[in-house]
């Protein structure tokens, strides 16, 4: 690691704790809520740190499965039916890569709802 | 889109300015000229109290009282390509069939803007949350499915044919066309949104009535007060399609608001169709339902996307933007719910 202490995720951290605890605090209207959006942003930078490069290898891994390079690739097939009679396998694995943007992005979004 | 923050009425100072230190009687501001074309138009003694109440570029929506009568106008400026006389032919349409509207006074194009509509002000509550979870609405919150039902049912009813102008496009290909720019600009796949559209096209109902659809049918569009739905506001998406995409719209997670009912986060499907069905005379398929829902979820996730590019592509810079873009994976997230099972 070519870097010093604090690490790339604690830089993040100090900032956005900086604005948890005296922006937030000391602002009203809509720098308010712009400091909210502020602090999310920068909490979604510290999942990712923490679970990125995993994440980014079960992509590959699920890719692979399908036998697809990348994300267009995969894209391109769905849409042109090549997948059509592995459909409910695909399925399961673009669900597993939605659940981990999701962990990182909006860990709380995926709660019981009703659908009936 | 989302609830619009409020804007503060735009009085010309510096036109006022010139008036008062210079003796320039002549020079009207643009605020005055607005008040007096109202004036002229609705031939009342007095305009008064003349405030803008939100607006973008193209679209403004002003408040202001004609002899003391509460009136509201809705103006268009250039850049809004639709026509807002089409809009005032719905609304005047929706009227005349029993569905709570605001009362279309006047319309029409001139010294007011390129386009207005003049309507009668409903007192109420139109923010979402509020509606939601104050106290003053729990009566209403255990009305609105029904009302929303009945009032969908009476607009559905209207013959459309009746209305000129109104258009009538296929969405899937619409927003198929969308999503393929926005790959080719953003430089990124949507394997769910790709499995969304072919869910979508192996699954299309084969439906064969089509109506007046409201298009946006949904809380933060709906005039609500302490007694439930007043008004159905914002007829601007009104075009001729499949009913049942208002019902599917209303179902869309975006606008529960947080809440967990599915129904505009207030109530079930069951209840949703059997009011429908109860005030309409015709049966509904909760499966149609689903898909208008889904293409619903997928169309939100679209202009989400829309709305993240802005950032990306430095139309518009804003860490707000910016965030939007990582809230697609939760449409494509409601995409997996709507759809459990159902692939």
């Amino acid at each position: 690691m070519p870097h010093d202490v604090p690490t790339a995720a604690q830089l993040i951290e100090s900032v956005r704790e900086w604005l948890e605890k005296d922006v937030l605090t000391s602002t009203t209207g809509r720098v308010q809520f712009h400091s909210r959006v502020a602090i999310n942003v920068l909490a979604i930078v510290e999942r990712e740190l923490a679970v990125g490069e995993q994440q980014a290898l079960d992509h590959a891994e699920r890719l692979a499965i399908l036998g697809m390079k990348d994300d267009a690739e995969l894209a391109a097939a769905i849409r042109n039916g090549d997948l059509d009679d592995r459909f409910n396998e695909v399925v399961e694995l673009v669900r597993a890569s939605v659940l981990d943007k999701l962990a990182v992005a909006n860990p709380s979004y995926a709660l019981p709802t009703s659908n009936d | 889109m989302g609830e619009e923050a409020l804007e503060s009425p735009l009085p010309c100072r510096k036109h006022c300015w010139v008036r008062e230190h210079r003796g320039v009687t002549a020079t009207v501001s643009p605020l005055e000229q607005l008040s007096e074309a109202l004036r002229i138009e609705l031939g009342v003694q007095a305009v008064t109290d003349l405030a803008r109440l939100s607006g973008g570029a193209s679209r403004e929506t002003w408040g202001f009282k004609a002899d003391d009568r509460p009136l509201i106008l809705q103006r268009q400026r250039t850049g809004d390509t639709r026509d807002m006389g089409v809009e005032a032919r719905v609304v005047q349409a929706a009227f005349n069939a029993g569905v709570p509207v605001p009362e279309l006074i006047a319309n029409g194009s001139g010294d007011i803007g390129l386009a207005f509509m003049i309507l009668s002000h409903v007192e109420g509550e139109t923010i979402a949350r509020k509606i939601l979870r104050d106290e003053q609405f729990a009566d209403a919150r255990t009305k609105l499915v029904a009302q929303s039902a009945h009032a969908l049912a009476a607009l559905h009813s209207i013959d459309a044919s009746t209305i000129s102008g109104l258009p009538s496009i296929d969405q899937v290909q619409q927003y198929r066309e969308t999503l393929n720019n926005l790959n080719q600009a953003l430089g990124q796949a949507h394997p769910t949104f790709e499995l969304a559209f072919r869910w979508l096209e192996r699954n299309r109902p084969t439906s064969t009535r089509t109506a007046l659809v409201h298009g946006d049918f949904r809380l933060g569009n709906l005039m609500v007060g302490p007694d439930g739905l007043r008004a159905v506001l914002d007829w601007e998406l009104a075009h001729i399609g499949d009913p049942i995409e208002d019902l599917g719209w209303l179902c869309v997670r975006a606008w529960r608001f947080g809440a967990s009912q599915p129904v505009a986060g207030l109530g079930d499907y069951g209840t949703l169709i059997s009011e429908y069905e109860k005030a309409s005379g015709l049966n509904v398929d909760r499966e149609v339902i689903r898909w208008w829902e889904v293409l619903g979820t997928l169309k939100w996730g679209i202009m989400c996307m829309v709305q993240t590019s802005s950032h990306v592509l430095g139309m518009s810079r804003s860490h707000e933007l910016a965030a939007i873009g990582r809230r697609v994976c939760e449409n494509e997230y409601d995409l997996f719910v709507a759809l459990d099972g159902k692939w």
